[in-house]
C-alpha cells in the first residue's frame, strides 16, 4: 500500500510536470476556442455585410411585399424594361444580383418567368430565401384572386406536436429524444477519448521503464501488481486533472465568448407565413432543451456514468499496461493496438447506428453485455431509459471482466517487463499466462 | 560463521526450459561471494529469485535464518546488469524515489543521498537529468541508489561494466568498504581478475546446474596439478635437464623471466614433494625462480565449464 501511493504520486507528478502535457493542457483549449472565435468572427463579418439585390418589378405589387432583412436588402431600380436591358444593368452594377419580375395576368405565369441574374453562382441560402418569399407572395395573390380568405386559412390550420410519454408515464418529447441522444453520444465519446488518450499514456509509461532499463531496479523493490495499478491510477488522476482544467477553461472561454458574440450568434428565423410560433424561436428552444435535459434520468445517468467510466477505463487500461510491458518499442505496439482500436470503434459504431434507431433493440442489447463495448454502448443508451436489471447484469459482467483483465494484465506485466529485445507474439503471451 | 543467505535445492522452470536445476549454496555473512557462470547459465534467474522478482518452483531460501519473504526486500540492494534511470527526472528526485521504494523515509533518503553525493564529489548533479550525464556518471548514481538504504545483502551484477579503470577502482574500494562495515555481497561477473581480488567464496553455475562452489583458495588447492615453475642458472644446463628428466616429468616452461639458462615446468607425481626437486636444483645450480603453479579463477572457470 505504501509502495502504491509512492508510485501513484510519482506517476502523477511526473505526468503533470511533463512539458508536453502542460503544453497540451493549455494549448488545446486555446487552439479550439481560437478556431471557434475565428469562425464566430468570420460569420459575424459575413452577416454584417448585407447582400443588396436589385429588383425590376413589372407587376407593381411584388416588390412592396418583399421583406428586406439584415442580410438581404431589396432595391427597386425599375418598373419596366426587357430582360436583355436588365442583364446589361446588372453587369454594370456591383450588386449581389438582379431579380427580374415580368408582368403576366396570373401569378402562375409570373412564377414561371421570374429570373435571378448574378455574376457568380449565388449561395443556396439566398436562393432559398428569395424562392420562399416569392412563393408566399404569389400564393397569397392566387388566394386573393380566387376569393379565398387568407386569415380563414391561417386560422383553420392545425399544428401537430405529438405528446410523447414513456411507459412509466414520464413525459417525453422529440426534443427529449434528441437531447438524450446527444448527451449519450457525448458520454460515449468522452469515454472513448479518455481510453485512448490516457490508456496509451499508461502504455508509454510502462514501456519507457522497460526501454530505460530501470524496471529491474524497481521491480526488485515493488510487486509488479502494485507497480501496474499505481501507474494506472497515477496516469488516470493526471488525466482527470487535465480534463478538469479543460472544463474550467471551457467555461471561462464560453463566458468570454457569450459576452462578445452573445447577441450576434442568434439569427432571424425568417417570416414564414404558416409557421406556428416563430417569434420567440431561440430562447424557447433553449428552454425546451434545458427542460428536456432535466427530464433525463439524471441520477441513473450519473451513477451509470461513474460505474461504466471507471469500469471501461480500467478494463482498457489493464490491456494497455500489459501491451506496454510486452513490447520494447512503439513500432511493436501496432499489432496489439489494432484489435483494441477495432473493439472501441465497433462499440462506437454500434452505438451510433443502433441506438438512435432503437435504443432497446437486440443488437444494442447484446453489445451492452459485452464488457469491451458495454461502457460506450450503454452510456449512449441509458439517457433513453434502460431497465435496471439490464444495467445491473451489464455492470456485473463489466467489473468481473475488469478483475479478470487486471489479473491477466498483471501476469503478462510480471513476465513482459523483464523480456528485453524480443519481438513478442500473441502465442508467446499466452504461454506467459501459464508460467 | 552465520549464513546470511542459504539457498536449498532451488529449481525454476519456464515451460519446458529448466532455468535452474536443484541449486544449493550458502553465502556467509560479511563475505564477498562470487556468482560465476557463462552467459545464459541461470545466474540472473537465481539473482531474480533472491530479489523475489520471480518465485522458485522448487526449493527453499533462508535469509538470516528466516524463510525469504517480502519484508526482506528492504534488506537487499540490487544493481542489475541491465540498469537504467528515468531520463527526464532529476537525478536527486529519482534517487529519493527509488530509496523510498526500498522503505526509506523521504527525509532520511535525502540526507543519506547528500552524504553519498558529497563522498563522490557530485553534489551539483542533484538537479541534473540523466541525459546530461555520461554512462559512467549514470552508473555512479545507480551504485549509490543500490547501497543507499544500507542493505544487509548487496547484489552486484557486473558492477564494473561501463566504468573506466579509475572509477572502477573507486567502486571496488567502496564495495570493500561496505563489506568491512558488515554488508554481505554477492558479486556476479565474467571478469575473473576482480573475482580473484574480491571474492572469498564462489559458486559456478553452468547450464542451470551448480557445478562448483566453495572457498576460492580451497578450490584452487583442489585444482592444483603439482606443477612447479623452475628457472635456474646452472653450470651445465643440459646435464641438469637430463638428470631432472630421469626423476620427474618435465614440461615446457609456462613463464617468462630473465637471467637463467634453464627454464622448465616440472610435474611431480603423488609420491614426490617439492623438497626433493629443490634439493637436486640446489646441488647443481643457482635457483632464480621457483613457484608452484596455482590455477587462476579464469582457468578454473574455463576448465570446469569445458569439462561439464
Amino acid at each position: 500500500m505504501e509502495h502504491f501511493s509512492i508510485i501513484t504520486t510519482r506517476e502523477f507528478i511526473n505526468k503533470i510536470g511533463n512539458k508536453s502535457f502542460i503544453l497540451m493542457t493549455v494549448l488545446l483549449p486555446i487552439i479550439l476556442s481560437g478556431i471557434g472565435f475565428l469562425l464566430a468572427f468570420l460569420s459575424s463579418i459575413n452577416n454584417d455585410t448585407a447582400k443588396t439585390i436589385s429588383v425590376i418589378d413589372k407587376t407593381g405589387y411584388i416588390y412592396e411585399k418583399l421583406d428586406s432583412s439584415n442580410d438581404i436588402k431589396y432595391e427597386l431600380i425599375g418598373k419596366s424594361g426587357s430582360l436583355d436591358e436588365a442583364r446589361d444593368i446588372s453587369k454594370n452594377k456591383s450588386d449581389y444580383g438582379l431579380l427580374y419580375i415580368d408582368y403576366f395576368d396570373t401569378p402562375d405565369e409570373i412564377a414561371e418567368s421570374i429570373v435571378f441574374i448574378t455574376e457568380d453562382s449565388p449561395s443556396f441560402s439566398v436562393i432559398d430565401r428569395i424562392e420562399s418569399e416569392l412563393e408566399v407572395i404569389l400564393t397569397n395573390e392566387n388566394y386573393r384572386i380566387q376569393g379565398i380568405d387568407i386569415n380563414l386559412i391561417n386560422s383553420s390550420r392545425v399544428f401537430i406536436n405529438l405528446f410523447q410519454e414513456s411507459f412509466d408515464g414520464e413525459e417525453t418529447s422529440r426534443i427529449d429524444g434528441l437531447v438524450s441522444l446527444i448527451f449519450g453520444f457525448f458520454l460515449g465519446f468522452l469515454l472513448y477519448f479518455f481510453i485512448f488518450a490516457y490508456g496509451s499514456m499508461i502504455m508509454m509509461s510502462v514501456m519507457e521503464e522497460k526501454t530505460n532499463r530501470i524496471i529491474e531496479i524497481i521491480i526488485s523493490s515493488v510487486k509488479p501488481f502494485n507497480l501496474m495499478t499505481g501507474k494506472i491510477i497515477g496516469v488516470s488522476l493526471a488525466g482527470l486533472t487535465q480534463v478538469f482544467i479543460w472544463m474550467l477553461m471551457f467555461f471561462a472561454f464560453s463566458f468570454i465568448f457569450s459576452s462578445i458574440f452573445g447577441i450576434s450568434s442568434s439569427y432571424d428565423s425568417g417570416e414564414l407565413m404558416l409557421s406556428s410560433n416563430s417569434g420567440d424561436g431561440l430562447s424557447s428552444f433553449a428552454l425546451e432543451m434545458i427542460s428536456a435535459f432535466l427530464n433525463l434520468p439524471l441520477m441513473n445517468i450519473f451513477i451509470a456514468f461513474i460505474l461504466y467510466f471507471i469500469g471501461g477505463y480500467l478494463l482498457y487500461a489493464a490491456i494497455f499496461a500489459s501491451i506496454g510491458a510486452a513490447i520494447d518499442n512503439q513500432a511493436d505496439a501496432q499489432q496489439f493496438m489494432i484489435p483494441i482500436t477495432l473493439l472501441v470503434i465497433i462499440a462506437l459504431y454500434v452505438g451510433i447506428l443502433t441506438v438512435p434507431e432503437d435504443p432497446n433493440g437486440i443488437v444494442a442489447q447484446i453489445f451492452s453485455y459485452i464488457p469491451f463495448t458495454s461502457p460506450i454502448v450503454m452510456l449512449m443508451r441509458i439517457p433513453n431509459g434502460v431497465s435496471l436489471y439490464e444495467q445491473i447484469i451489464s455492470v456485473t459482467i463489466l467489473f468481473s471482466s475488469v478483475v479478470f483483465m487486471i489479473w491477466v494484465g498483471a501476469k503478462i506485466y510480471r513476465i513482459g517487463i523483464l523480456m528485453y529485445g524480443k519481438k513478442v507474439t500473441y502465442g508467446e503471451i499466452i504461454k506467459w499466462l501459464k508460467y | 560463521m552465520n549464513n546470511l543467505l542459504s539457498i536449498d535445492s532451488v529449481s525454476k522452470y519456464y515451460g519446458n526450459f529448466t532455468a535452474l536445476n536443484n541449486v544449493s549454496l550458502n553465502v556467509k555473512e560479511g563475505s564477498i561471494f562470487g556468482l560465476l557462470g557463462p552467459n545464459g547459465a541461470g545466474k540472473t534467474t537465481l539473482i531474480r529469485i533472491i530479489n523475489q522478482i520471480t518465485r522458485p518452483d522448487e526449493g527453499k531460501i533462508l535469509f538470516n535464518n528466516e524463510p525469504l519473504n517480502i519484508n526482506h526486500i528492504r534488506d537487499i540492494g540490487y544493481l542489475p546488469e541491465e540498469r537504467g534511470l528515468y531520463p527526464k527526472m532529476n537525478i536527486g528526485d529519482q534517487a529519493v524515489y527509488l530509496a523510498q521504494l526500498k522503505g526509506l523515509q523521504r527525509d532520511a533518503a535525502k540526507s543519506e543521498l547528500r552524504k553519498w553525493f558529497d563522498k563522490f564529489g557530485i553534489e551539483d548533479w542533484w538537479n541534473r537529468k540523466v541525459t546530461e550525464l555520461s554512462k559512467g556518471m549514470a552508473q555512479k548514481v545507480q551504485f549509490i541508489v543500490t547501497v543507499l538504504h544500507k542493505p544487509k545483502l548487496l547484489i552486484f551484477d557486473e558492477p564494473f561494466s561501463g566504468f573506466d579503470p579509475i572509477n572502477a577502482n573507486i567502486i571496488k574500494d567502496e564495495i570493500l568498504d561496505l563489506r568491512n562495515k558488515g554488508a554481505t555481497i554477492i558479486f556476479s561477473t565474467h571478469r575473473m581478475e576482480s573475482v580473484e581480488e574480491l571474492c572469498e567464496d564462489i559458486a559456478l553455475i553452468n547450464k542451470s546446474n551448480k557445478i562448483l562452489d566453495g572457498n576460492l583458495d580451497e578450490i584452487k588447492t583442489k585444482f592444483k596439478s603439482n606443477i612447479y615453475e623452475v628457472g635456474v642458472s646452472a653450470n651445465n644446463p643440459d646435464l641438469l635437464y637430463k638428470e631432472l628428466e630421469k626423476i620427474f616429468k618435465t614440461l615446457k616452461p609456462s613463464f617468462k623471466t630473465i637471467g637463467e639458462n634453464l627454464k622448465l615446468n616440472v610435474k611431480l607425481n603423488g609420491k614426490q614433494n617439492s623438497d626433493e626437486l629443490l634439493k637436486i636444483l640446489n646441488q647443481n645450480a643457482k635457483v632464480i625462480h621457483f613457484k608452484e603453479v596455482i590455477p587462476s579463477a579464469n582457468e578454473i572457470f574455463i576448465n570446469s565449464v569445458k569439462n561439464n
